[in-house]
């Protein structure tokens, strides 16, 4: 019975997360996006671009109310369902939480303002500067949530006695090892994912409806701003791989299925492990993981037989990694290409087979993501607090939560296919021709 | 004043605030349903869509710091709350999460259909209803401990008579004050229509309002009698608060200044409200947590009012913004822009 409320505690919480980091993401992302496009559209007085925030923004207010209660729900569940957790990690990570909820309300109070001025300001700037309170908020709240989670992998800035925490120093437990790699590596994949999915949108509407002006910019626009941000996550991902080898050992040790610590590691790609636990199909680079780990070919790794057997990561996680990685380099490629292509005059950087790619960058993106938190977050297992408290220490005892389980499925069932509906509804009985039209009757039709 | 103090009273700020924008949100939205049923729709939605559309988000907020907050300050709370609430908190955060994202679906994307309707308005009185559970089991007698298990004694909760009288409490209050700053309202709009409506439904919920007031004060004596002892003690602000109560349903009978009569509100909650919160303390659980001995760290306990400041130097500036561009721009609230 123990068993059962851990793992439905476990399943409750993944199933919330992995939920709202989808609209979390793009709460982070998008603002950055729309403040760049209506900064380019005052600045060229180009009523493309400025068409392109407002619709951006549109649609952004609807997964924002998402984020928004699905936010709502995790906050409220990390005391709900892992109440003994908070109770005693509350004294350490509340600085942080409490942090996150002012930068969002900074956010939602000029995402209100923001929404409802369009048109009340003489000078366009005015306007723009309110988005960057949005863009700031928005950041911030990442950054803080973000310290949280590394505080649970890197736990600093107490001691501890007899099972409770003393001589508590919030800004230590804050700035401790994970958070600058971390923080980094959250803030360039959602941008990375924002940019593609707006370019997935764009790349959509040209391949349905014959390439107008509008959407060619818009393309133009998000994949310059996706190679960008892919550029940056390879870095910071690689950041995040050092401070792994050194900090969090086992986790990477369980990512690439390096068991025996030693020096020139290869680096497994791919591959499956067979019944008796042995790599069988995989690419090895060799000595490339020690590369990774420590910027030197023939330095020693840790492997996976130091850490204690009860308190070693999955094994799957590895397949985790290898997908985050690879749809992350797959972004940086594409994305690399297309921006060549339309450089070169002679090419063509809107043929189908740049189009289709550049659409499934968008769900891709979204699905490194995910992966990459399940590869986090399954990476610390059996740890709630690494090296603390474990997971089944934290959870609730309430026989109730398995009940509770399946009323935020109903949930977000219904909130995703909603917010889906009214996301198509919103824009296909609005095209933007005819929206660019009303708004800016001097314009000349988009379409070439 | 102990950084404990400082913290409970800064938190009981905070709630009191979500008291009152939520009570106008979640009151708008019965409102809404009401008209709507009634065929006074045209009259009503306007108003109310005008003025709820900006800051629908805010009032999540207001939320969202009082429980990050009162979880940091005193963690105890997280382990006894967090487990007996499982179940009715589970469920509000269902109730908010359908009200949230169906304002924005409906608001931002289609029509208004009767289905979403009819949610905005039941959530509207449902949500003040699950969350004051929360208040009438910090009275103790609800949640015990056995063993170092927690858990909710349900079928004390639905019999107890103080725990309907809070319930009720909280759906008239939601209704009162709402309704009277709809009021307040409509008059700066000059929507004079909608100012007949609601000015009637501040009137008539006035009356259940004061009614459920003087119940909840009698059954809490029968439940809690050291919180009510020491209620009694603290009259003066019950009388002020009375006394506000008087003024406000005064002002809107003679159909004068409808902004002075939406402050005696606030003011009537005010008193009320920090009467009902010193009464309770020390305790936040009675018995099983004090502000003292459940209090978190004192660095942390520092370190988060320190926060407090900072987060209301950025806080109260943009707060002002917004009101002047929304809430006080006349312009705005006639509709013109």
């Amino acid at each position: 019975m123990d068993i059962d409320t851990v793992l439905m505690s476990r399943l409750i919480t993944a199933m919330t997360l992995g939920f709202h980091i989808i609209f979390a993401t793009i709460g982070v992302g998008v603002p950055l996006m729309i403040s760049i496009a209506e900064f380019v559209g005052v600045k060229k007085n180009d009523p493309h671009y400025k068409m392109m925030a407002r619709r951006w923004a549109r649609g952004f207010v609807i997964t924002v109310a998402v984020g928004v209660v699905t936010g709502t729900a995790i906050g409220l569940q990390l005391s709900l369902v892992w109440p003994n957790f908070m109770q005693v990690a509350g004294n350490v990570i509340s600085l942080p939480l409490f942090m996150e909820v002012f930068a969002f309300f900074f956010e939602a109070i000029f995402l209100g303002i923001y929404l409802y001025t369009w048109d009340r300001f003489k000078k366009p700037f005015t306007h723009w500067f309110l988005s960057i309170p949005i863009v700031i908020g928005g950041g911030l709240s990442a950054v803080f949530i973000t310290t949280v989670n590394a505080f649970m992998n890197t736990p600093e800035g107490f001691a501890m006695e007899n099972g409770s925490f003393l001589a508590v120093n919030p800004l230590a437990a804050m700035l401790n090892p994970a958070t600058p790699s971390k923080v980094l590596h959250v803030l360039s994949s959602a941008y990375l994912a924002c940019a593609a999915l707006l370019a997935a949108i764009a790349a959509f509407t040209i391949l349905k409806k014959k390439a107008s002006a509008y959407h060619k910019k818009a393309l133009k626009l998000t994949v310059t701003i996706m190679f960008i941000f892919a550029a940056a996550n390879l870095l910071t991902g690689d950041t995040s791989a050092k401070f792994l080898a050194e900090h969090q050992p086992e986790k990477l040790a369980a990512a690439e299925w390096h068991f025996e610590t030693e020096q020139g590691a290869d680096l497994v790609v791919f591959g499956w492990l067979n019944d008796a636990h042995e790599i069988t199909g995989e690419i090895r680079i060799p000595k490339f993981l020690s590369f990774l780990a420590h910027g030197d070919f023939n330095a020693e790794v840790t492997g996976l037989e130091e850490t204690p057997e009860k308190e070693r990561p999955p094994l799957w996680i590895h397949y985790m990694f290898d997908l985050m990685v690879t749809i992350g380099m797959a972004l940086l490629g594409i994305s690399f290409l297309y921006l060549v292509f339309s450089m070169v005059k002679k090419w063509n950087e809107l043929n189908k087979w740049f189009l289709w790619s550049l659409l499934f960058s968008g769900p891709l993106a979204f699905l490194a993501i995910e992966f990459g938190w399940i590869y986090a977050e399954e990476g610390r297992q059996p740890w709630i607090i690494r090296g603390y408290m474990t997971v089944d220490e934290a959870a609730t005892s309430s026989p109730y939560i398995g009940l509770m389980f399946f009323l935020f499925l109903g949930l977000y069932i219904v909130l995703g296919t909603l917010c889906i509906i009214t996301l198509r509804k919103l824009f296909r009985n609005n095209p933007v021709e005819v929206e660019l039209e009303k708004q800016y009757p001097s314009i000349e039709k988009g379409d070439e | 004043m102990s950084y404990e103090l400082i913290g409970i009273t800064v938190l009981w700020l905070f709630l009191y605030g979500y008291l009152i924008v939520a009570s106008i949100d979640f009151g708008a939205g019965f409102f809404a349903y009401y008209a709507k049923i009634s065929k006074k729709d045209h009259i009503m939605n306007q108003l109310i869509s005008r003025y709820l559309s900006p800051v629908w988000e805010v009032t999540n907020v207001f939320f969202v710091f009082f429980f990050v907050g009162i979880v940091g300050f005193f963690p105890e709370t997280a382990y006894y709350y967090g487990t007996a609430l499982l179940v009715p908190g589970s469920i509000a955060i269902i109730l908010l999460a359908i009200r949230g994202s169906f304002y924005a679906f409906e608001n931002y994307g289609s029509k208004q259909s009767n289905i979403y309707m009819f949610l905005y308005g039941a959530t509207g009185l449902l949500i003040p209803a699950s969350l004051s559970t929360a208040l009438t089991l910090s009275e103790g007698g609800f949640i015990v401990e056995k063993n170092g298990e927690v858990s909710l004694k349900y079928l004390e909760l639905f019999t107890s008579p103080y725990s309907w009288s809070v319930v009720f409490l909280a759906i008239m209050s939601v209704l009162f004050i709402s309704a009277a700053f709809l009021t307040f309202y409509a008059a700066r709009a000059r929507d004079y229509p909608a100012l007949k409506l609601v000015r009637t439904y501040a009137l008539f919920w006035s009356v259940p309002t004061i009614i459920a007031s003087l119940t909840t004060f009698i059954a809490l004596s029968q439940h809690n009698e050291r919180h009510y002892e020491k209620m009694l003690d603290l009259w003066w602000m019950f009388g002020l608060s009375v006394g506000f109560f008087m003024l406000a349903i005064g002002l809107i009978y003679q159909r004068k200044y409808y902004g002075i009569a939406f402050i005696s509100v606030m003011f009537q909650y005010l008193f009320a409200f920090f009467g009902y919160g010193i009464g309770h303390l020390p305790y936040i659980l009675d018995p099983y947590i004090t502000i003292v001995e459940g209090a978190t760290h004192e660095s942390m306990g520092i370190a988060l009012i320190a926060a407090f400041i900072g987060g209301l130097f950025l806080l109260v500036p943009s707060l002002i913004l917004l009101l002047r561009l929304f809430l006080f721009n006349a312009e705005y609230v006639k509709g013109k822009k």
